[in-house]
């Protein structure tokens, strides 16, 4: 079995990350009832004897003594990662495993990158390695992060290439939070924009997220919630958007409910590597599969069921009611609509008590409304994992290598032009040691030919599918 | 005569232990319509076969199961031990800590050599322990990258050590419609290199196993466990002992041992008239079928229908190409069973479709990164679809 390190940089990452630390301990208690340090748990967490000073606590087997988490937190400001240290997770966190500034990057990605990044290299690296000691076999990297602000964005992007040179045979998969267009941040699309040049050529896999399809969603949630109907009852565990259960109570800050949303999707993602199933699935099997070409390793994400309703008895027209929310462009994580777009692969991650037989009958119902890329027709990955999440007797996440993201980032391109046409705040950036026009130049360019890989993609989804001639063969 | 059975990956793996619980069921179920004398004799050649004996009296299956992560292999060690019945042999297990993920380049060219002494050193233990080998088992998917990469790797690497003795390789063909987007690369690249170094290739297609699942046996929510019951109770009832010869009441020593090579006759081959593309299969040509038969009346039933000349490809007389295996001992609680084993035309439209497939994703250059990564080149590809349409074209021509 292997395990992961997640790092999480920022206000957004750290917070995020707070609550998929949360979630995951509920997730393996509810499993592990015996309280044995298992392969599963190792996956994310170190068992460790507090009472041994220094490096030498960490314990291989039997009893759990005290997990640890396999985190790295950095921010640039104290405020949340202190917070985070001072509330009921402290204990989970290793406190060596954190670095911290006092100014902040400003919103800023050039400060983030390029002035951060080469004052905390060696730290970082240090903190890296330190991670990957304790992995007996470090097969992933997850980084959470925001691609709006100036640290998670432009130092969360530095740590991209530290960990390609230093690990390149440790997967980076990272979860990156889009601004919507009403993002409070000016200079969002600037950060953005210098971001996704690095995403573009240093990440293995990347989720976009936007915050307007995690507030829509829990809008959905609430409406269903509050209609005060007397069959919808939900099962409080089973929202997606709860902490129930967990460490910390309550929604105290008003983005809990849709980091949750998040920490549930990578807690899915992992799922099939944690634990048992029929048809496993591996964390390098999600680039394997779904990454056809290099450059296209942006992957949308949808997660059904959002709640469980408290009626027991599930009939199949549910389960497979299940499947078709996972390709409504409502339950989608990132506001894309994937039916109308053009599939190039496709993973479905089934967790919970679904046979082989429930997810190929709807595959073969859905498959119909769906495009995929003529050399790609089948293009379906699927997995059933046994154990089902918190609160749910089964559930879905679906992966889309899909066409769909296209209009985000045109959106974002758009966005961008608007300001720099203008040199709008330039300064700030040019500013800064290391940075020229040249780097946005670059960075738009870079993001303006991923458009066109996915505009050309598109222009042959009318075409009809020719065959290709066959190699004839002379007997 | 003992056979070793090597299971890979999670595939092979879930099967393999279905198979070996079929094959102890059965050989400990009812002797039905045969005396106690010859049960007896079907027990012990079935145990000779499969099971070494262990001291305190647990038969312990001749199997060497290989995986690159651990879940499957503990799952499987674990369900065997439970059932008290049966086991695996304690160290008779390779695993590493990471899988193959899904790529046939992987799991061929970096896990294979990397594990190759590990794994023939673990083959060679069970080979040891049979005071005579008839051949090798091999249990793999074609789909994924344990199964399918290191199953072709460990079988060319049988085929230098043991060059006398026979290996058959159990692939499961997949769905259709995905379970892993990279199948038809992968199926591709295990089939042609099999090719080279397998001696026999048993086919089962998920698709028509989930068939008999839902119409003939009705189960409403099929799971993967309901599909590996019913193939290992489709191979149980090939390898289980059968008698060696018309009329004879001592079983076969030699349970692989059909004449699995079929030989053109030595004029050569009718020349090829105009082979028009995409013709159609009106009916399927063997080119040798086995048929085997268990239980009640199996030595007046009539098999006068499998002898008939229009079944078999012109170059073959059906004495040649058709053979009985008997017993009277029942399989599986079933009265009567009869079982078809059939070197034929039936699988040249799957395996035209996957060439079909693979041909358009690699014109496509999908994915290719992936598998030159870990040095399959694309002339490796190139090779592999050469090899596998001259299969589909000669297949075609019976």
């Amino acid at each position: 079995m292997t395990q992961s390190v997640v790092v999480q940089i920022g206000q957004c990452g750290n917070q995020i990350g707070c609550c998929f630390w949360d979630l995951a301990l509920r997730e393996h208690a509810a499993v592990n009832q015996k309280g044995i340090y298992d392969e599963a748990i190792s996956s994310f967490f170190r068992n460790v004897d507090t009472r041994v000073a220094g490096d030498g606590g960490s314990i291989s087997k039997g009893k759990i003594s005290s997990l640890k988490a396999r985190a790295v937190l950095i921010d640039m400001e104290e405020g949340v990662v202190n917070e985070i240290l001072q509330g009921p997770l402290r204990d989970v966190f290793d406190s060596k495993q954190l670095i911290t500034d006092i100014s902040g990057s400003g919103n800023n990605w050039a400060m983030g990158h390029k002035v951060f990044g080469s004052l905390y290299q060696e730290q970082i690296l240090e903190k890296l390695r330190k991670s990957a000691e304790h992995c007996d076999c470090l097969q992933c990297f997850f980084i959470i992060h925001s691609m709006g602000g100036g640290t998670g964005s432009g130092l969360g992007t530095f740590l991209l290439k530290v960990l390609e040179d230093e690990f390149p045979e440790v997967y980076r998969f990272v979860t990156s939070i889009y601004p919507s267009s009403e993002d409070d941040v000016i200079t969002s699309p600037y950060n953005s924009i210098l971001a996704m040049k690095e995403l573009n050529e240093h990440a293995d896999c990347v989720l976009p997220i936007d915050n307007q399809s995690l507030f829509d969603i829990i809008s959905k949630i609430d409406l269903v919630v509050n209609s005060g109907k007397l069959d919808t009852t939900v099962k409080p565990k089973s929202l997606v958007t709860s902490s129930a259960g967990a460490l910390k109570k309550q929604h105290k800050k008003p983005f809990d409910a849709m980091n949750n949303i998040v920490a549930n999707l990578l807690l899915n993602l992992t799922s099939s590597a944690r634990f048992e199933g029929s048809l496993n699935m591996d964390l390098n099997e999600i680039s394997m599969n779904l990454v056809p070409f290099p450059q296209l390793h942006y992957l949308v994400s949808s997660l059904t069921p959002l709640y469980t309703l408290a009626d027991v008895n599930i009939p199949p027209r549910r389960l497979d009611q299940m499947f078709s929310d996972a390709f409504s462009k409502d339950h989608q994580l990132m506001r894309a609509d994937p039916k109308h777009s053009l599939y190039l692969a496709c993973a479905l991650m089934v967790r919970g008590n679904v046979q082989i037989s429930d997810l190929r009958r709807n595959i073969e119902r859905l498959k119909p409304s769906l495009r995929f890329v003529s050399w790609n027709q089948e293009g379906w990955k699927t997995s059933l994992c046994s154990v089902p999440p918190v609160g749910h007797s089964h559930s879905l996440l679906a992966l889309a290598n899909n066409t769909c993201v296209k209009p985000t980032f045109v959106e974002l391109r758009e966005r961008f032009m608007r300001l720099y046409k203008k040199k709008a705040h330039l300064h700030h950036y040019l500013q800064v040691e290391g940075m020229e026009e040249s780097c946005f130049t670059e960075a738009v360019s870079s993001l303006s030919a991923l458009i066109q890989e996915y505009n050309q993609l598109d222009a042959t989804k009318s075409m009809p599918v020719a065959d290709i001639p066959r190699l004839s063969i002379a007997m | 005569m003992s056979i070793v059975t090597v299971q890979l990956g999670q595939c092979g793996n879930q099967i393999g232990f279905e198979v070996f619980d079929t094959l102890f069921s059965d050989s400990h179920s009812s002797q039905g319509l045969c005396s106690k004398r010859e049960n007896e004799a079907y027990q012990a050649s079935c145990k000779e076969r499969f099971f070494s004996e262990e001291e305190n009296g647990v038969p312990i299956a001749r199997a060497v199961l290989v995986d690159m992560e651990p879940k499957v292999i503990n799952q499987t060690l674990s369900k065997a031990a439970q059932s008290g019945r049966w086991k695996y042999g304690q160290h008779a297990y390779f695993c590493q800590k990471q899988g193959s993920g899904n790529n046939w380049a992987y799991g061929y060219s970096v896990h294979g050599p990397r594990h190759e002494e590990s794994i023939m050193n673990l083959i060679q233990k069970e080979v040891e322990k049979c005071d005579s080998l008839s051949g090798f088992f091999i249990i793999m998917s074609m789909a994924g990258g344990t199964g399918s990469g290191i199953g072709a790797f460990v079988t060319q690497n049988l085929q230098d050590h043991y060059a006398h003795s026979l290996k058959m390789n159990q692939i499961i063909w997949p769905y259709g419609t995905g379970e892993v987007i990279v199948q038809n690369y992968n199926s591709i690249l295990t089939l042609s290199h099999l090719y080279r170094s397998s001696d026999a290739l048993l086919v089962h297609e998920n698709d028509a196993v989930h068939k008999i699942c839902a119409k003939l046996m009705n189960i409403k929510q099929i799971s993967f466990s309901d599909i590996n019951q019913v193939l290992a109770h489709q191979l149980g009832s090939v390898f289980q002992p059968v008698y060696s010869a018309e009329g004879s009441f001592h079983y076969r020593r030699n349970p692989l041992g059909i004449d699995w090579q079929v030989r053109p006759p030595i004029s050569g081959l009718p020349p090829l008239g105009k082979m028009p593309l995409n013709k159609e299969l009106h009916f399927n040509t063997s080119i040798a079928n086995l048929a085997i038969l268990r239980g009640k009346d199996v030595q007046s039933a009539d098999l006068e229908g499998f002898k008939d000349p229009a079944l078999y490809t012109s170059w073959l007389e059906p004495v040649d190409a058709f053979n009985v295996w008997k017993t009277q001992r029942a399989f599986s609680k079933y009265e009567k069973s009869a079982s078809l084993v059939s070197n034929s035309q039936f699988l040249v439209k799957p395996l035209d479709m996957i060439v079909g497939k693979a041909w358009n994703m690699f014109a496509s250059k999908a994915y290719l990164h992936q598998y030159t990564k870990f040095g399959i080149e694309e002339e490796d590809f190139l090779d592999s679809f050469t090899l596998l349409e001259q299969v589909v074209a000669s297949y075609y021509n019976l």
